[in-house]
């Protein structure tokens, strides 16, 4: 039942990232806040609950955002199923767990952003892309990756007390 | 005359001899350097009182002292927070008076203004999100300005909020005019928010400089709305048309505020254009 902190928490994740993150800028790149919470969430081994926070998230992001809704719901949905196995194979190390999934997952969805928004038909040069809008955006996701992570473990605990876990 | 008396009576003529001698200016030297002498011990005996006293008092001012330190202190942060709110509504006020000016200067148009509330999540877009809709008679294409010149259009519209496809939107071309050289051109925009100009004629001499208008071809935006101004050109001869890189008349990383003209509608043009047909 304490799962519905997920609606509170992703709508503020998601105003945050339209009014704040994306103010805070290195080079054109910025922080994904929305796609940090899912793939930390994803990565706690109480959790059952990662496709439904991720399918709400989506819901948000391709409301607010002029990307084409497929590039959110693939992109999303690819970094909780990364973030699902991961978590089942490197468990003891879940800090290592949640850097891969930050940096594999914001490689995937800007490679994926970047496919289908020329496949529209918008010029975007690979260069800028990479070396202005990833790399960047990679960086202050791995930067915002720890703190991020612990806040949803502990989230985790509250959502998911031990004793209905065990 | 008893002894005693006459005891008394020599201490008073002594000492009224010498305060006479003094009052006279006689005993001037050594009155002074009496005085000295006595000021000196007062000064160090003032001065070691003090010390003393301020050992001794210390303790009770510094917590005295550290309540009013912590009252000032409070005192200074809400005075700051006033500054800062002070300091938001004289920007905005100014913003408002130029969009104001602008809004009287072109009268042919009219304005809705909006606040800037929020960006596109993705950094691959350049959108903002404005805080009117529908509810206020925005519609999708209206175009968006401010008093420096043209935003973009609105892009897609709710109750009570629009998006807006800024003219640095990588997905944006805009059919401008240049206004010294008297010729046409399209503005694009790129992934890193700079603009740039394509499809002038070789022939036509473009300098640093020009002013760059909207030229109102194809129905997208009203016309002579201004866009910028042209820096650099790129003439290859090899090359069809001359490119050039524009900057901006919009500062686009403040956007605070913006006026959406409402009695602009965009004109769909897409029957008119020729349709490819297949070969038989």
């Amino acid at each position: 039942m304490r799962n519905i902190v997920a609606f509170p928490l992703l709508l503020l994740a998601v105003i945050l990232q339209s009014s704040v993150i994306s103010e805070v800028r290195l080079l054109s790149g910025y922080a994904d806040l929305p796609l940090l919470l899912i793939a930390a969430w994803a990565l706690q081994e109480r959790v059952n609950s990662a496709w439904h926070w991720g399918a709400f998230a989506c819901l948000l992001v391709a409301f607010v955002s002029s990307m084409p809704w497929l590039v959110v719901v693939v992109g999303y949905f690819g970094v909780i199923f990364l973030a699902r196995i991961l978590q089942k194979r490197v468990w003891q190390a879940p800090l290592l767990a949640m850097f891969s999934v930050v940096f594999l997952g914001t490689l995937f969805i800007h490679l994926l952003s970047f496919i289908v928004l020329s496949l529209l038909g918008t010029s975007l040069g690979f260069r800028d892309v990479l070396g202005l809008i990833t790399l960047p955006s990679l960086l202050l996701n791995m930067f915002f990756a720890i703190p991020i992570f612990t806040f949803m473990r502990d989230l985790s605990y509250w959502v998911y007390p031990l004793e209905e876990f065990a | 005359m008893n002894s005693r008396s006459l005891q008394t009576t020599i201490i008073f003529l002594v000492v009224g001899g010498i305060l006479a001698l003094a009052l006279g200016g006689y005993l001037g030297s050594a009155s002074r350097q009496l005085g000295s002498v006595l000021i000196e011990l007062q000064t160090w005996i003032s001065t070691r009182f003090v010390g003393f006293q301020d050992f001794v008092t210390a303790p009770r001012d510094i917590v005295s002292l550290r309540q009013r330190n912590a009252e000032l202190e409070a005192q200074v942060s809400q005075l700051q927070t006033q500054v800062i709110e002070l300091q938001q509504r004289v920007n905005e006020t100014d913003i408002l008076a130029a969009l104001v000016d602008f809004s009287r200067s072109n009268p042919e148009s009219t304005y809705k203004a909006a606040s800037v509330i929020g960006r596109d999540p993705s950094p691959f877009l350049h959108y903002i999100i404005i805080n009117r809709g529908s509810n206020e008679g925005i519609r999708r294409g209206m175009p968006v300005v401010t008093n420096q010149g043209l935003v973009g259009r609105i892009d897609a519209v709710i109750a009570d909020a629009a998006r807006v496809q800024l003219i640095t939107d990588p997905a944006s071309s805009i059919n401008v005019y240049l206004q010294n050289a008297d010729t046409s051109a399209v503005l694009f925009g790129s992934v890193t928010g700079d603009l740039s100009l394509d499809m002038i004629s070789q022939d036509v001499v473009v300098e640093p400089g020009d002013l760059i208008l909207t030229s109102g071809l194809g129905g997208g935006f009203p016309a002579d709305l201004i866009i910028g101004q042209v820096i650099t050109i790129r003439t290859l001869e090899f090359e069809l048309f001359q490119q050039a890189t524009v900057q901006p008349a919009v500062d686009f990383s403040r956007l605070e505020i913006v006026l959406v003209i409402t009695n602009f509608r965009p004109v769909d043009i897409s029957p008119l254009e020729p349709v490819s047909t297949p070969s038989p």
